[in-house]
């Protein structure tokens, strides 16, 4: 084999981080900087307190007692015993963060390994571990707290395991939670077969995934701790006298408060400062760990694809029977500081009652070009930047959004790989086609209902009266890609567009969902763009084929066309790869190396790099897309020989 | 040809069930009946294809082959000696003989990892080797899958699925098995990737004398590595024979429901089933052929008894009692 060098030099060119570090994530949250900077101060300053010029915190000198702040000497005044507050307040901090900080990595350390370990294993273990967890959360959280004190006596080293001994749950069932989906992936079985044994799998396969969520729970919990450990002090069962610690201080002040309201103020705005600046930094830490809120899941999706156009395409004449009509159409994401170019230029038309085939390796953008003909890739990070869209003769990037919502789902429909995406888990998939009917059409309930169980009877869904009533989780795999397309024909549309509708499923079911779609076409004359990676699928449903490479099409002719007389090299090579039925001792000769990354694609042909009769010509300018008569194009300046026959 | 010493899996009646047992109030839980009942053998050097739809059983029968499942009844053989004895001599005794790839190459990848730290786990607990071999070994591997040592120091993420394939059949090389089984070891990959990795694969086989059982529901790509193939349906195997003669003459219905189902390039017109045909139910099983609901030749017996079938190392037989092409080689 031979695809060394290319894949050597394509992970050499790609940059090793597309999207912003950690750290830059957490300095662009505003807020999360701003409870970094305030805690980090606060916790300098009680660092350096034992060397700074300050009054011991303990000594009393009733002379001087309850002395307002600002006062001669001491800044912040003193307290009932005179004892200067300034100190009182920075020794108090001391502690209450120390006790806050021990509690959560006691907490921590223990729930977590309990959380792990019961998650792993999994069965009794987990039952028994599980349980016992569930006893300890059947107490009043703070109730348990000051049983534990009561039966420890008090004192702020048992105020501190109590509070660690009340938050091990909350740890245990997060990390047990996570560690449950980790220990049923692949690698760790891999581990096991390797040769490691069960500690060792825990802690150098498990662990080290599982360390984030520990973090997150660590620093969303600190805070709180410190506001437990304060509350008990409060009460006299935490720090005893003379010590001083937040919640102690504010106990002391409380009697006072008609007299001398400093007393309680001052600590009481130092636990706010201090919780707030930790639970700022803590939710920060939190959205920069958490997966899916880096993916940007959280951030919601504009209803269209936000549409930037330097150009609107250039061909003007459409033919009559044109269903569909894209014109040089880009669509690129930017994330961090790529430019992906996922769909740079693409153009075909699907006429009336006709199957289009849209062919190509995962990434050639194939997806993103369905998605963009009804504005449904994310924006961000997706934008249209040229190229035109017609439909029904109408450019549909100059349609107001309630226009293109009026044709998704009515005049044009989906069909998706994953029907689970489609269907809401909740409703009755008789409901739902009713919704999907009644979103475009005013008509009443009984009738819409009356319509979903023709549909489901259309898309052979045996005994469809009684299944209208089925939830999605009650179907197979097969059935719901039926009612998928049952969803898709409920408004009986121009054009289907099915994005790998079959490449889930089994042959035996595949073979039926592709003759229903071929027989929509025949009984309903239902145009169709049909997207796939297998050319057997492609010669079983489609009239013409488009084949896609790095985002653009590269090859384009009727299905006879280019499977038996393909022209671009890469179309041969594809259809030459793949092992076929019946022909067990044809050599499958495998392409060298991989697609280049639409993030950094080569000047001239993209497939130069694979391609054994690239020459110098072919990495030059841009090469254009030729007809090669009857409809047949290719995009290589050396087609095959025979092609155009 | 058929010399029985040659053999180096062999598994008997091999059954996995799922649940049962009885709840905290007595009722009796649900059984799924995941693997009903097989007989395989393979012998050395021979690709043993294993073809079948999902839920039919594939995947529990490999994991039960490589020891990461047990099986609830029946056993398995290892040139002579039995799988239990095995795993209760040593714990790694079978992970040395018998290793696995899988079928999601990123998944079978710890993220956190680097691939050096994966690779070298299986050489250092399994084969006890350390410091500069440890090293050369790694290169080695990394050789024998056509990739380059540099890529050791990397992450999972930084890779193609192709890429992290080979690096998953480079885990399993480093065990220096005898017999390795592939769970559908290209389903997740490209078409034009896949070939690179089918390619791979047999290179290695013929490098290091090894014993493939390959799964994969792709007949194409199943009978293009074959040896022999069987074929599963609902937890048995219900045809079983010499890869060339399965696909030119089947003799269950199910096998060739399957070749007609299988889109070819270049045909068209494909044999479709009748939309209502229904699938076995796995938590009550039929008493007679798990296929009868959907085939065209059921009659009254099927329906009344399981039918039986007799696999050897060279015969062709289906489990059917009205079978087409009727026999031949026996
Ligand atoms: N939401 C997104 N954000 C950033 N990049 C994206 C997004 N969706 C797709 N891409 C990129 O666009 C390119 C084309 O992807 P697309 O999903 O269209 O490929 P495809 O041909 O459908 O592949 P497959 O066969 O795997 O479905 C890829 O490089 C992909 O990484
Ligand atoms: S343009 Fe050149 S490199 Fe590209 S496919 Fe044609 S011959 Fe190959
Ligand atoms: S035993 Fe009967 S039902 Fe089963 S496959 Fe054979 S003919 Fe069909
Ligand atoms: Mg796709």
């Amino acid at each position: 084999m031979t695809s060394n060098t290319a894949t050597a030099s394509e992970i050499k060119t790609k940059k090793r981080s597309a999207r912003p570090s950690a750290f830059k994530l957490l300095a662009r949250n505003q807020l999360a900087l701003m409870g970094a900077v305030i805690l980090a101060l606060v916790v300098l300053i009680v660092l350096i307190t034992p060397i700074l010029p300050l009054p011991d915190p303990d000594v009393t000198n009733p002379a001087q007692r309850l002395l307002p702040p600002f006062s001669d000497g001491h800044l912040l005044g003193t307290d009932h015993l005179g004892r200067d507050l300034l100190s009182r307040l920075l020794w108090g901090t001391r502690v209450s963060l120390a006790v806050g900080i021990s509690a959560s990595l006691v907490a921590a350390l223990f729930g977590s390994t309990i959380g792990i370990v019961s998650g792993y294993f999994g069965g009794r273990t987990d039952n028994i571990m599980m349980r016992g967890i569930d006893m300890l959360m059947a107490f009043p959280y703070i109730l348990l707290a000051l049983a534990i004190v009561a039966a420890l006596g008090p004192g702020l080293m048992n105020a501190l395991y109590a509070i660690a001994v009340v938050n091990i749950p909350f740890f245990a069932r997060n990390i047990r939670g996570v560690t449950v989906g980790i220990a049923h992936r692949e690698f760790v079985d891999a581990a096991k077969l390797s040769g490691k044994g069960h500690i060792r799998i825990l802690l150098t396969e498990i662990l080290p995934n599982v360390m984030p969520v520990i973090v997150i729970t660590i620093s969303t919990t600190v805070g709180w701790m410190i506001l437990e450990t304060a509350g008990l002090s409060f009460l006299g069962l935490g720090a005893q006298p003379p010590q001083a610690d937040l919640g102690s201080m504010l106990g002391e002040g409380r009697k006072l408060i008609t007299t001398a309201q400093h007393l309680s103020a001052i600590p009481g705005a130092m636990i706010f400062i201090l919780v707030m600046s930790i639970n700022l930094l803590g939710d920060g830490i939190r959205d920069v760990l958490d997966p899916r809120l880096k993916s940007g899941a959280l951030a919601r999706p504009a209803p269209l694809t936000k549409i930037d156009r330097s150009d609107q395409g250039t061909s003007n004449q459409i033919a009559d029977e044109t269903v569909l009509a894209v014109d040089d159409l880009r669509t690129e994401f930017v994330l961090g500081d790529d430019t992906y170019k996922a769909v740079g230029g693409v153009s075909f038309d699907v006429g009336k009652n006709e199957c289009v085939g849209l062919v190509g390796e995962s990434g050639s953008g194939k997806s993103v070009t369905a998605l963009s003909l009804l504005g449904l890739v994310a924006s961000p990070p997706g934008t249209i930047v040229g190229g035109r869209v017609m439909f029904d003769g109408k450019d549909v990037y100059d349609m107001t959004e309630n226009q293109v919502r009026d044709i998704r789902g009515g005049k044009a429909a989906y069909v998706f790989q994953d029907p689970l995406s489609t269907l809401h888990p909740l409703f009755s998939i008789g409901d739902q086609l009713v919704e999907a009917i009644r979103a475009h059409n005013a008509v009443s309930y009984r009738d819409a209902w009356a319509k979903a169980v023709k549909l489901l009877g259309m898309v052979r869904i045996p005994n469809p009266e009684s299944r209208a009533n089925n939830y999605p989780h009650q179907l197979s795999g097969g059935m719901r890609q039926r009612v998928g397309i049952a969803m898709a024909l409920a408004n009986e549309p121009r054009l289907i567009i099915a994005d790998e509708p079959t490449t889930a499923l089994d042959v035996t079911v595949q073979a039926q969902i592709l003759k229903l779609m071929n027989d929509l076409r025949t009984d309903h004359g239902t145009s169709v763009l049909f997207i796939t990676h297998d050319f057997g699928v492609v010669s079983e449903i489609c009239d013409r084929v488009a084949v896609m490479y790095a985002g653009r099409i590269v090859e384009m002719g009727t299905t006879e066309q280019v499977l038996k007389h393909p022209a671009h090299p890469y179309t041969k090579r594809l259809i030459d790869c793949v092992p076929r039925l019946g022909e067990p001792d044809r050599r499958t000769s495998a392409i060298p190396g991989l697609p280049p990354a639409v993030n950094n694609l080569p000047a001239g042909c993209a497939f130069a790099d694979r391609c054994d009769r690239a020459e110098e010509k072919c990495r030059v300018g841009s090469i254009a897309f030729d007809d090669l008569g009857d409809g047949h194009g290719v995009r290589c300046i050396k087609p095959m020989e025979g092609a155009n026959v | 040809m058929s010399d029985v010493s040659d053999v180096v899996l062999q598994t008997s009646d091999l059954v996995r069930t799922f649940g049962g047992g009885r709840t905290l109030l007595g009722g009796k839980k649900p059984t799924v009946y995941a693997v009903r009942g097989i007989d395989v053998a393979v012998r050395k050097g021979e690709t043993l294809g294993i073809v079948g739809e999902s839920g039919c059983g594939k995947s529990t029968l490999a994991r039960m082959l490589v020891g990461l499942d047990r099986p609830t009844e029946g056993n398995i053989t290892l040139t002579g000696s039995d799988m239990n004895d095995l795993i209760s001599d040593d714990r790694h005794a079978l992970s040395k003989r018998i290793q696995y790839v899988f079928q999601d190459p990123i998944s079978s990848l710890n993220p956190r990892k680097l691939i050096r730290e994966t690779l070298a786990a299986p050489l250092r607990y399994l084969r006890g080797l350390s410091g500069d071999a440890l090293e050369a070994r790694m290169k080695e591997l990394m050789d024998a899958v056509n990739l380059r040592p540099e890529f050791l120091d990397r992450y999972p993420h930084e890779f193609s699925g192709g890429q992290a394939q080979r690096i998953g059949i480079a885990r399993a090389l480093a065990a220096e098995p005898e017999i390795i089984v592939l769970d559908e070891p290209v389903s997740a990959l490209d078409v034009s990737v896949q070939a690179q990795v089918l390619n791979l694969l047999s290179d290695l086989k013929d490098q290091f004398g090894l014993t493939y059982i390959f799964i994969s529901h792709d007949l194409s790509v199943v009978e293009a590595v074959s040896d022999r193939v069987a074929v599963m349906y609902f937890g048995r195997v219900v045809e079983q024979a010499p890869g060339r003669a399965l696909f030119e003459k089947p003799r269950h219905p199910y096998t060739r429901l399957l070749l007609d189902s299988a889109p070819v390039p270049g045909k068209r017109g494909l044999t479709v089933e009748d939309a209502t045909a229904e699938l076995p139910d796995p938590l009550a099983p039929p008493p007679g052929c798990a296929f009868a609901p959907r085939c065209s030749r059921a009659q009254d017996d099927c329906v009344a008894k399981v039918p039986d079938a007799h696999y050897g190392l060279d015969n062709h037989d289906a489990a059917c009692f009205h079978p087409l092409n009727p026999v031949t080689t026996r």
